[in-house]
């Protein structure tokens, strides 16, 4: 019975969304939607040095919007350690795992590292930037924190990184606030020449601040739920 | 049939069908599990409908990484900068809503949704 | 052409989404959902955005998949 309604109340919900969504969303044949894009698209060259147009609009031309998903990655991942930290700490491992996966984990650990590096302080030029690779850095350490026995998860030192580069971030828009241009996360920085390492301005010490504070982030936030002591009956 | 199977047809269906199979499993699903994977489909949907909404046939990604690429024969640039935004802020809402499953499967022991009777005196 | 193997790729996506449906065990609906993320991330491709593609790829498919294994793990009855 309970699926006999479900089905009705989505196919119902399904006619809304092909005739109004459809209509909106539907692209007109050649000219784009939206006149936002287009201005954004023609001047991001210049006006920021960046080669990557996605990215000069999450870091310059939208940068108060990736505050606030900062923000609410930071209180996910709050509400994450909250729940499952108990009293003490208890290896979510029962048993040994094979020679094979310690020691592959322990030689993929640097080049896994090595390329999110790459990705994010590359973000500027290339597609990627600061999320997706902060997530490939977090990857690579726990790899080895879920198979090894010889390396555990310091929580301590985790935290103290991920606060301060949050405090990088916003210290970086304040120096933009104070400064020459007067507002908030303002590039103040040169834009160099185009399409090399050190252009763009501000945007690879963001990414790059972004990048350390996603990794070292979700690194706690994961190994808070492997090394939780609820839910397992021999445990309580 | 050659007008019917273009690439923006096929994404839009691909969109659609993600939205709703995802709503039906959080609808009629008993198991907390489930619904949270539910959860996880239907946000997948609306992430490649907003995508899509910028895309015009023919074009390439808004990156300047050859010297003769002109501004005119790029996509819209905003809305991929918005899903980025929006990828990660789910998977936020995923890990939350599992770590709230394994409180509740300790706490009362079943991961029926039905045996959530907190509210009721 | 490559459309035709596109609406076959949408159609592998779409029979899996059903698919969770159906599947009892939790940790095979879990593979299946792996899936349809991957598919996404290829979309993401055609519809020419890969900063997107390489985000997806990474948060959908792989942190996604763990958090729900260790989830998993820890809602059983018993260990054997």
């Amino acid at each position: 019975m309970r699926r006999v309604i479900s089905l009705v109340l989505i196919l119902g919900f399904g006619f809304y969304l092909v005739t109004v969504i459809g209509k909106i969303a539907f692209p007109s044949s050649g000219e784009q939607k939206g006149s936002v894009g287009v201005a954004i698209v023609n001047n991001a060259a210049e006006q920021t040095g960046a080669a990557n147009a996605v990215t000069s609009v999450v870091v310059l031309y939208r940068g108060f919007d990736t505050l606030g998903e900062v923000t609410v990655l930071f209180l996910a991942a709050l509400g994450l350690s909250l729940l499952m930290r108990g009293e003490r700490f208890i290896a979510a491992k029962i048993f040994d795992e094979s020679f094979i996966l310690k020691t592959g984990s322990f030689l993929l650990f640097p080049f896994i590292t090595l390329f999110g590096l790459y990705i994010i302080v590359h973000g500027h030029l290339t597609p990627g930037g600061g999320f997706p690779g902060g997530v490939i850095i977090a990857t690579g350490f726990f790899i080895v924190i879920m198979t090894s026995d010889i390396v555990r998860l310091r929580e301590n030192l985790v935290s103290l990184l991920e606060g301060l580069a949050g405090l990088t971030f916003i210290g970086l828009g304040i120096v933009g606030l104070f400064g020459t241009k007067g507002s908030f996360l303002a590039n103040f920085m040169g834009k160099g020449v185009f399409n090399t390492l050190l252009s763009a301005g501000i945007i690879p010490f963001i990414y790059a601040a972004i990048g350390v504070k996603v990794g070292s982030e979700l690194t706690g936030a994961v190994g808070s739920m492997f090394l939780s002591p609820y839910g397992r009956e021999e445990n309580e | 049939m050659n007008s019917l199977v273009t690439v923006e047809n096929i994404v839009y269906l691909a969109s659609f069908g993600l939205i709703l199979i995802g709503l039906f499993i959080v609808f009629s699903d008993k198991n907390l599990l489930k619904i949270v994977i539910g959860i996880d489909i239907a946000e997948t949907g609306v992430n490649i409908l907003l995508v899509a909404t910028g895309y015009i046939h023919g074009k390439t990604a808004p990156i300047f990484s050859k010297l003769g690429l002109k501004a005119s024969q790029m996509v819209d640039p905003v809305p991929q900068a918005l899903v980025l935004t929006s990828i990660v802020i789910g998977f936020g809402v995923t890990a939350l809503a599992l770590a709230l499953v394994v409180r509740l499967y300790q706490k009362t022991g079943s991961l029926d949704v039905s045996n959530i009777r907190g509210l009721k005196w | 052409m490559i459309e035709y193997f596109f609406l076959f790729l949408v159609l592998v996506m779409l029979g899996s989404a059903i698919a969770v449906i159906f599947i009892r065990n939790i940790l095979g609906a879990v593979i299946v959902v792996t899936v349809v993320s991957l598919v996404a991330s290829l979309l993401f491709l055609f519809i020419a955005s890969p900063d997107v593609a390489i985000t997806e790829a990474t948060i959908g498919a792989a942190l996604t998949t763990v958090i729900f294994v260790l989830a998993i793990s820890r809602t059983k009855k018993k260990i054997e």
